[in-house]
């Protein structure tokens, strides 16, 4: 049994990770408090910054020196990095960051949200980017996702976001840890370590010609694309014979699960579907959809993943939504209710064309 | 024949974009040779700011990293932290460093992260054509200054040797200037202890030299460096702030 946000930590460490900047904000405390802990043991480094900012620009000097570095903070922290994440975005820098998500905007609450969404899957910075987004449902899968977010970040040099929520940062769960990553990282050539033995390397952003600067950002559109191919994961439930999709992700994706159960009981045709990725959005699933009537969006925001889920089913559909925000997390007997609610109109017009 | 006087081994043969006058250039130069002289150019990692010195890369032949605008000191200290025999030095203008980039630099010498800061202070913001930086001086005129600081509006100048030499953590603190050939010798001599502070892992370590900018100050390059005498040098004294014993 393991706390979500050490479980990170612990991953992180599995998979190599030996640099971790941090700086305080509740609810994400424990994996930096870990990392303090457990990194000197293994020979690493844990350096508490003087802000988010800074501790983004760390990541950024460790990353381009060819280490493993990640970084964690919750929302407000998450904003105060985004300059770093463009950077390392541009300047092909792989690394993790974790968001703890928490109600906002400003400094809002400490309560788990979704909010972020908008923020992590459209780049969150400036300039053309995009990064790999996961959320994750269970200790279990923050440990798994960890793990295969350094991966991620080396095979396209580009940084990784993990979200979850302190829900599932502080909920203990029994995790499993591989002994090692699946991969070894990778050689870096690129990395600035000393030009010995081999002409220079500059790690760079700077592009004043707009032709040049166009053909990198193409270039670096390639490789978004070469992830929206290759990187989407999503889980489906009870979904074949469904008349009413829900999408949900992390912790909302749980509390739809509990009120999945209930639904199928009553004899309707629900199921769900949990975006493992938000970027790339698994919109394949919502299009070859065979049974589906109607689609329910549930999120921890006033609708912001209902975006994607409208954009992948293209007005086939109709989309509902229901949100919960600010820190509010809904119930399955709130998502049960509007779940039949729906199930009922369905009915309605199933009737009326009768 | 021998040579006696050449280019730094570690300058590339390019030509500079910097301004007829302006001191950049003789800055390069010296870490260039005291550089080649340490003989650790193969371990040696610059760091570019935002400004008119974000092109350092192409005219170092050093691995170099381009950080965010004042972020220099933390992306160091990422540097140096995950390759510690690595010799690590920031290169950062007044806009960068003591406007945008104070905590940065501020946490990072209270840290004594082993890595070498070289401030070039000319009381402008150089890039984008001469705005008042912290480091302007009262009364000077600037394009967001028009009559001149008005330190009730905006304050008096920061004076950053002084302001990390009175924290704990910092080695080796300097001030120096490259408007005389004496000065220059003498600011060789310190940027030289500052990479020896690093070196011998003593401690963080910076060099503030004291510099122009003819451009936008208005003045002929001549002109610039009396400017510079008569008004800089009077806020900015030059000398040794801090000194690890042994490097004293």
């Amino acid at each position: 049994m393991m706390k979500g946000n050490e479980a990170i930590g612990e991953a992180a460490i599995v998979a190599g990770c030996r640099c971790f900047f941090g700086y305080p904000i509740t609810p994400q405390n424990e994996l930096p408090e870990y990392m303090a802990r457990r990194l000197p043991e293994v020979g690493g480094v844990f350096v508490q910054a003087e802000s988010e900012v800074a501790a983004i620009n760390m990541v950024y000097g460790a990353a381009a020196a060819g280490a493993r570095a990640m970084t964690s903070s919750s929302s407000p922290g998450v904003s105060l990095k985004q300059e770093g994440i463009s950077y390392l975005s541009a300047c092909e820098l792989p690394c993790v960051v974790v968001n703890m998500v928490r109600g906002g905007p400003g400094l809002g609450g400490i309560q788990p949200a979704q909010s972020d969404y908008f923020q992590a899957t459209r780049g969150g910075g400036h300039g053309d980017y995009r990064t790999l987004v996961y959320g994750a449902a269970s200790v279990q899968e923050l440990v798994d996702l960890t793990i295969e977010a350094f991966d991620a970040a080396d095979r396209y040099r580009n940084p990784v976001l993990l979200l979850a929520d302190g829900i599932l940062g502080q909920m203990m769960e029994p995790a499993v840890f591989p002994d090692s990553p699946p991969l070894p990282p990778p050689a870096k050539p690129w990395a600035v370590t000393g030009a010995s033995g081999r002409p220079r390397n500059l790690i760079n952003s700077l592009i004043l010609q707009p032709d040049m600067l166009e053909a990198h950002n193409w270039r670096l559109m390639e490789k978004f694309r070469q992830i929206e191919e290759r990187e989407v994961r999503w889980e489906e439930d009870q979904l074949d014979d469904a008349e009413l999709v829900v999408v949900a992700y992390g912790t909302t994706a749980r509390v739809v699960r509990a009120a999945l159960g209930a639904a199928r009981r009553e004899g309707l045709k629900v199921g769900l579907l949990r975006p493992i990725t938000l970027w790339p959005f698994p919109a394949q699933p919502l299009r070859r959809l065979k049974r589906a009537r109607a689609v329910l969006t549930v999120e921890m925001s006033t609708g912001q993943m209902v975006e994607d889920v409208r954009l992948a089913v293209e007005g086939r559909l109709p989309v509902q939504f229901y949100g919960r925000t600010g820190g509010v997390v809904p119930t399955p007997r709130e998502v049960l209710a509007r779940i039949k609610e729906i199930a009922g109109e369905l009915a309605q017009e199933a009737g009326g064309r009768k | 024949m021998k040579q006696v006087f050449g280019r730094p081994r570690v300058l590339n043969d390019v030509v500079m974009h910097y301004c007829p006058g302006c001191h950049h250039g003789v800055i390069h130069r010296l870490i260039g040779e005291v550089v080649d002289e340490l003989g650790i150019a193969e371990r040696t990692i610059g760091i570019a700011p935002v400004g008119c010195s974000v092109l350092a890369y192409n005219y170092f032949n050093l691995d170099f990293v381009q950080a965010a605008h004042g972020r220099a000191p933390a992306v160091a200290t990422g540097i140096k932290r995950a390759l510690p025999d690595r010799v690590v030095f920031t290169y950062q203008g007044d806009g960068d460093l003591a406007a945008i980039g104070t905590a940065e630099v501020v946490h990072a010498a209270m840290r004594s992260e082993r890595i070498t800061v070289v401030f070039v202070n000319n009381a402008v913001f150089g890039m984008t054509s001469g705005q008042m930086a912290p480091t302007t001086l009262v009364g000077q005129k600037t394009t967001t200054t028009p009559w001149g600081r008005d330190a009730r509006v905006h304050g008096h100048p920061l004076r950053v040797a002084e302001m990390l030499a009175a924290l704990y953590g910092p080695a080796y603190i300097a001030r120096v200037s490259v408007h005389t050939p004496a000065q220059v010798m003498k600011a060789k001599k310190c940027l030289e202890k500052a990479f020896r502070t690093q070196l011998e892992d003593r401690g963080f370590s910076m060099v503030e030299f004291v510099s122009n900018c003819p451009t936008n100050w208005g003045l002929s390059p001549l002109d610039s460096v009396r400017w510079l005498e008569e008004n800089m040098l009077k806020y900015y004294p030059l000398g040794e702030f801090k000194l690890p014993e042994e490097v004293a």
